[in-house]
């Protein structure tokens, strides 16, 4: 099934809508001034902070390949993994639960709540808790679902969706946040100074970390062979989400799984600093179970919600597996042209970017995310920033062709054919008729270079914002024949 | 059928007859090994953390608890948290404090959680050890020093032996062989808690302790 986010709307509008209208949202986002020196002062800020942390090009090539190694045998043995992963964790304490869609990963977390008569979650930073609309369905429940990292409460606050996975409140000014503090948090005045900013912030949160009923976390690595939940995170919101309350409720991807502990330490490394251009973040949390007798804090129940959500799809072919290989950095959108300058709503999708582009449309399906493989120049910069080397323009070529060619059985993937259009095919077919003969060809350009003058101006997307293509008065063969 | 049994279906459906041969780590990692000495590791720890805003001071086994009640007064600690049942703990003497009232954790969290939410200025731990590449803390926690001795109060001051700095993570879970073994929580810790989330400003003291003050032991010499 595909996730269609706009189904579970209630109360409270989604930002986030289909695909189609991505031009529009595109062309406006390419016209706001604001928005465009947002991005762009924040990508440069962080492609440099990247490029400070791999001076040594043979370290970054091995650690790469390493890296890649370490994902893509992981996902070789993935289904036994999941089941070592959940016995340990079960060992430990930890209860486990599995998710196919969006709706079953909410109930789960929703019968916990109701079983604590939870009032309040605290929430650590969890892009997989924005994949599933967690907030929304908990508010419509009448569960309070409180963000807490620093971003995250700043783009809750404002009603809003994060546009960067790393950093999610990259699009606002300190002026935008400073104004939304002092509308939304009682008792604050307006204030631009960052580090009062951020004191406002934690003042607000202490208070929720302690009173809060239950702790939300999202995962970067699961070990299988310990049953260990690893976290990595600068604010230690994620620590508190994970201690303080009596319940720790860790959701995640089935593809963020690695056999082996040592396993981690490659990929926390090349994690941080492919992200933020960080040698390492302030805390790497590592959770092996609840409270044991004896321990004085931490919760009395953890439970981990594995969820599916289109990922088995992705997995089903050789080539679409790669796209799960992801760590979530971020690098491919921080180096990508066309994120820069149009940010992270235009996509209209929880993950924005290169790594959107790829990984959406095994979660919506197609149907509505076709147009997202386009939205690409084929540059290559993501492919070649990425930490574990996805060939993410391969995959973008290769949804482009899962969208527009003509729906067959047993497609690779929901919506496959969305965007096949008789006319459009019929078309190319005619091109490589007309190419695939060298006598027609010749036939073909001998008359375009005769009638050129009959060429149209208007030639659609083409004349936009470019020069009409008009053939040429002579043919190359001709040139070159009175060349010899 | 279940979710889960729905979810590994398909998996192993779709999975290579095959795994892929096990990644070789060493090869990665065993060209870049660099065989410092104490030294050379405790500079590189140093290096790395004070650039990420932790204090660093150097002390001994026998004067540390001095030089801790010394920070404490300096800053102002008018109540410190500390586990009391461990070799760290024991050494602490409220007699040399006279700034600072040294309250040992006792009971749930949930009985203190109010005062160390609210009236604990700094909490005290031992660290099970760092790392030289990263300037890295290393904490696990216990029944004697728990998870939010390091997280909750403003200050969090960690005492670290010098002999116990590896040169990296990777060689921490090698030698140590924590697959072995880990405690409910472990941490690694490089610094005071921070965010660059407001406009890529860095700012200090987000959720988790504004300060980390780490004081080192058994500096000198050149054990292994």
């Amino acid at each position: 099934m595909s996730h269609q986010p706009q189904q579970q709307s209630s109360g409270q509008p989604i930002a986030f809508v289909s695909a189609q209208a991505l031009r529009a949202r595109m062309h406006d986002a390419v016209n706001d001034p604001h928005l465009r020196q947002s991005f762009r002062g924040a990508m440069d800020f962080l492609m440099a902070k990247r490029a400070a942390q791999f001076p040594d090009q043979d370290e970054l090539d091995s650690l790469r390949t390493l890296s890649e190694g370490i994902r893509q045998y992981s996902l070789s043995k993935l289904p036994e993994l999941l089941e070592q992963l959940e016995a340990n964790l079960t060992r430990n304490g930890v209860k486990v639960h599995w998710a196919e869609t969006p709706d079953e990963a909410n109930a789960i977390m929703l019968d916990i709540a109701r079983r604590h008569s939870a009032k309040l979650i605290v929430k650590g930073k969890s892009m997989v808790s924005e994949e599933i609309e967690f907030n929304h369905a908990m508010e419509a429940a009448g569960v309070g679902a409180l963000e807490s990292d620093m971003g995250e409460y700043i783009v809750q606050l404002a009603g809003e969706k994060p546009s960067h996975i790393i950093m999610p409140a990259i699009h606002q000014t300190k002026q935008q946040i400073a104004n939304l503090f002092a509308e939304k948090i009682p008792g604050v005045d307006y204030t631009d100074n960052v580090d009062a900013l951020i004191r406002i912030g934690r003042n607000v949160l202490r208070d929720k970390f302690e009173s809060a009923d239950i702790g939300l976390s999202g995962v970067n690595f699961a070990v299988a062979e310990t049953g260990t939940l690893c976290l990595v995170e600068n604010e230690g919101n994620g620590r508190m989400c994970t201690t303080v309350p009596k319940v720790h409720i860790a959701i995640t991807g089935i593809e963020k799984i690695v056999e082996k502990l040592e396993h981690v330490a490659p990929l926390y490394s090349i994690l941080t600093r492919s992200a933020t251009g960080q040698a390492v973040s302030t805390y790497f949390n590592m959770i092996s179970g609840p409270r044991k007798a004896g321990d004085k804090d931490g919760p009395e129940e953890v439970h981990l919600v594995l969820l599916d959500n289109g990922r088995s799809q992705a997995y089903a072919d050789e080539q679409l597996r790669k796209t799960l290989q992801c760590i979530r950095c971020g690098a491919c959108m921080n180096h990508c042209p066309v994120y820069t300058r149009i940010g992270g709503h235009a996509y209209g999708t929880t993950y924005p970017g290169p790594i959107g582009k790829i990984v959406s449309p095994h979660m919506m399906g197609l149907e509505q995310t076709h147009l997202l493989p386009t939205a690409s120049s084929l540059c290559g910069a993501c492919g070649e920033v990425c930490p574990v080397k996805i060939p993410i323009p391969e995959l973008l070529i290769r949804l482009r062709g899962e969208a527009n060619s003509a729906p067959h059985a047993n497609p690779a993937m929901v919506g496959q054919g969305a965007a096949y259009d008789p006319k459009i095919s019929f078309v190319w077919r005619m091109w490589a008729r007309l190419y695939g003969r060298p006598a027609t060809y010749r036939a073909f350009s001998w008359l375009a270079t005769r009638f050129r003058a009959l060429t149209p101006r208007k030639q659609s997307g083409w004349t936009v914002a470019r020069t009409p293509l008009q053939p040429a008065p002579r043919r190359l063969r001709d040139m070159l024949k009175d060349r010899r | 059928m279940s979710a889960r049994d729905r979810i590994l279906a398909k998996l192993r459906a779709a999975r290579p007859a095959e795994p892929n041969a096990l990644p070789d780590l060493d090869a990665h990692y065993t060209p870049r090994v660099r065989g410092e000495s104490k030294a050379e590791r405790l500079a590189r720890f140093r290096t790395g953390i004070e650039s990420f805003h932790a204090e660093v001071h150097i002390s001994s086994e026998a004067d540390w608890p001095a030089l801790l009640a010394r920070l404490c007064a300096d800053k102002k600690v008018a109540t410190m948290l500390y586990g009391a049942d461990t070799p760290a703990g024991r050494r602490l003497d409220q007699a040399t404090f006279p700034a600072t009232t040294l309250r040992p954790w006792a009971g749930q969290v949930e009985d203190l959680k109010a005062d160390l939410f609210h009236r604990v200025d700094a909490g005290f731990t031992q660290t099970r050890g760092a790392i030289a590449e990263t300037g890295t803390l290393m904490l696990w926690s216990s029944e004697a020093e728990p998870r939010t001795l390091s997280l909750v109060p403003p200050i969090h001051f960690a005492l670290l032996d010098a002999a116990t700095i590896q040169p990296t993570f990777f060689d921490v879970l090698r030698t140590e062989n924590w697959a072995a073994g880990l405690p409910t929580n472990a941490l690694l810790i490089s610094g005071p808690s921070k965010t660059a989330d407001i406009q890529q400003t860095l700012a200090y003291g987000a959720h988790g302790p504004k300060e980390l003050v780490v004081i080192v032991i058994n500096a000198e010499g050149d054990a292994q």
